[in-house]
């Protein structure tokens, strides 16, 4: 038997002869070689594979939330259920990835050695990575690549403090663009959670007015909302809050595993604003 | 295509595969307008920045002060945009290393950024550019440029999602096209004249007002850059959110 990769299980050509493959006018031709296939021209990223869907934040009172499940989507098919898309960089930044998940843990490799030039070697004990750094490295990072036609398939939100210990929150996707607001959804989120984060923050300005009890609450409430109509969304997700204590000194709590809580599989019809019927 | 049996979906069969491709602009909306008056210059911008039809921000400001007097905006492609402003920024600053700290003129600034757009012709940022300041002799000035580079200075041009909304209406109030005397049966035109401030202000603010009415892609806020003498000053106004 011949054991040459592109010719495995076929009878040895010593003992049998050359196959025709006129006969089947098939098959890898003869004078293939490793070198041959290598030639193949190199390929860059043109569709996603491995997904995770929505990444939802917004700013509080002091501090900034951001929540994302768990779910890695091979298309529609559930492939894992244990994908964390949520990042800490440096000692009170969050970076939030949806998109491919490939990328992501690229961009996680990238952001990891980010942290350990600046913040173990060049750092002399002053100034430190932050949110708005950890952003505007990434920008970057995701407008050359789509610029070199090789982009890395990825919405990404950032989330922590400037320096004055405001809360910073930002947005940054595979082509470069970027936005800052007060609330910051990707993908089905942005349909779907948005319009709650706006409806107790409708100015940019009005975060302020509102604290970590009531932005958990919306948030649990978007996240249970992308479960029941993100059909690539999961009932176990991911948070972060980061904030400030009494005494300005940044906590930064990471819940895993938190539950999509209060579902209700009513039939529709008895549910309230369903039915045709006035209730 | 002939087809035996005439199908509602005929015009979705192809006689080539369909080709999918990695797009590297995207439309952030937003609309700008630039005017210049006798001894001041306005650049202004809409806040809103949208993805299809989801408004990502309601306050991204794309309106920026680079320095030397000099405003400048690139609205279209809004990572685009930002890189060619970061770009001109940094030039400007080595331009000062290697100047003693000289003043760049408007002019000159111009024509760098028309070769800034050139230089990337094959892969164009897509947007359109404006910029405004004083000329040498202390009067307004208002460039503005093509995807490409291709520029030249106006008295005014609107840029952007709305600017086929608000260009006419500027061409008649700044540049009094079809305005004639009154009296005069059509025949003598409305002289030019510059305006004040305060009109210019007030045209922007109509212009923006009416074009959030009638564009999705513009609305939330509205930010001006005023160049005078004395330098840089930005107004905020608030639009429709709707």
């Amino acid at each position: 038997m011949n054991h040459d990769p592109f010719q495995w299980g076929r009878p040895s050509n010593e003992t049998y002869g050359a196959y025709n493959h006129q006969i089947a006018n098939a098959g890898v031709p003869d004078n293939t070689t490793h070198a041959s296939l290598d030639a193949f021209p190199k390929m860059h990223t043109q569709q996603p594979i491995i997904t995770g869907t929505s990444v939802i934040a917004s700013k509080f009172n002091n501090g900034i939330i951001m929540a994302a499940d768990n779910v890695g989507s091979y298309g529609s098919l559930l492939r894992f259920s244990n994908i964390e898309r949520l990042i800490k960089v440096g000692s009170e930044t969050v970076v939030g990835l949806s998109g491919d998940v490939s990328d992501m843990q690229q961009i996680e490799r990238i952001l990891d050695e980010l942290e350990t030039s600046e913040e173990v070697y060049d750092n002399d004990g002053g100034d430190y990575l932050r949110a708005a750094n950890v952003h505007e490295y990434l920008s970057r990072v995701m407008y050359n690549r789509r610029s070199k036609m090789n982009p890395l398939w990825n919405s990404i939100i950032v989330g922590g403090f400037y320096r004055d210990r405001t809360p910073f929150l930002k947005y940054v996707d595979l082509v470069g663009v970027t936005y800052s607001s007060s609330t910051i959804a990707t993908g089905f989120g942005s349909h779907l959670a948005i319009p709650l984060l706006r409806n107790l923050i409708p100015e940019d300005k009005d975060y302020v007015k509102v604290d970590e009890q009531q932005i958990t609450k919306v948030v649990e409430d978007s996240m249970r909302v992308l479960f029941y109509r993100d059909a690539r969304s999961g009932d176990k997700y991911s948070q972060v809050i980061i904030k400030l204590d009494e005494e300005g000194k940044v906590v930064f709590e990471f819940t895993k595993e938190v539950k999509v809580e209060n579902q209700s599989w009513r039939f529709a019809k008895d549910i309230r604003g369903y039915g045709s019927s006035q209730q | 295509m002939q087809t035996t049996v005439a199908s509602e979906y005929s015009n979705e069969i192809h006689s080539v595969p369909i080709e999918h491709r990695f797009n590297p602009y995207s439309d952030n909306g937003g609309t700008v307008l630039g005017i210049a008056g006798e001894d001041f210059a306005v650049l202004a911008g809409d806040t809103r920045q949208v993805e299809g039809y989801s408004i990502q921000s309601r306050y991204e400001p794309k309106i920026f002060d680079v320095g030397d007097n000099i405003v400048m905006t690139a609205n279209g492609f809004a990572a685009d945009g930002v890189a060619l402003i970061d770009k001109f920024r940094q030039q400007l600053k080595w331009y000062k290393f290697d100047n003693f700290g000289g003043k760049l003129e408007i002019k000159s600034a111009a024509r760098y950024i028309q070769h800034l757009l050139y230089g990337k012709r094959f892969f164009p940022y897509y947007v359109s550019t404006l910029i405004a300041g004083l000329d040498e002799e202390g009067k307004g000035a208002v460039y503005s440029y093509d995807p490409v580079g291709s520029y030249e200075r106006e008295q005014c041009r609107a840029g952007g999602a709305a600017a086929s909304l608000i260009m006419p209406f500027l061409d008649n109030q700044v540049n009094f096209k079809n305005q004639f005397i009154p009296g005069t049966d059509g025949k003598e035109k409305k002289p030019l004249k510059y305006l004040t401030l305060e009109e210019v202000i007030e045209l922007v603010r109509d212009a923006f007002s009416s074009a959030t009415e009638r564009h999705i892609y513009v609305g939330d806020g509205l930010e001006i850059k005023i160049v005078t003498k004395d330098g840089v000053r930005t107004e905020y106004y608030p639009l429709k959110r709707d």
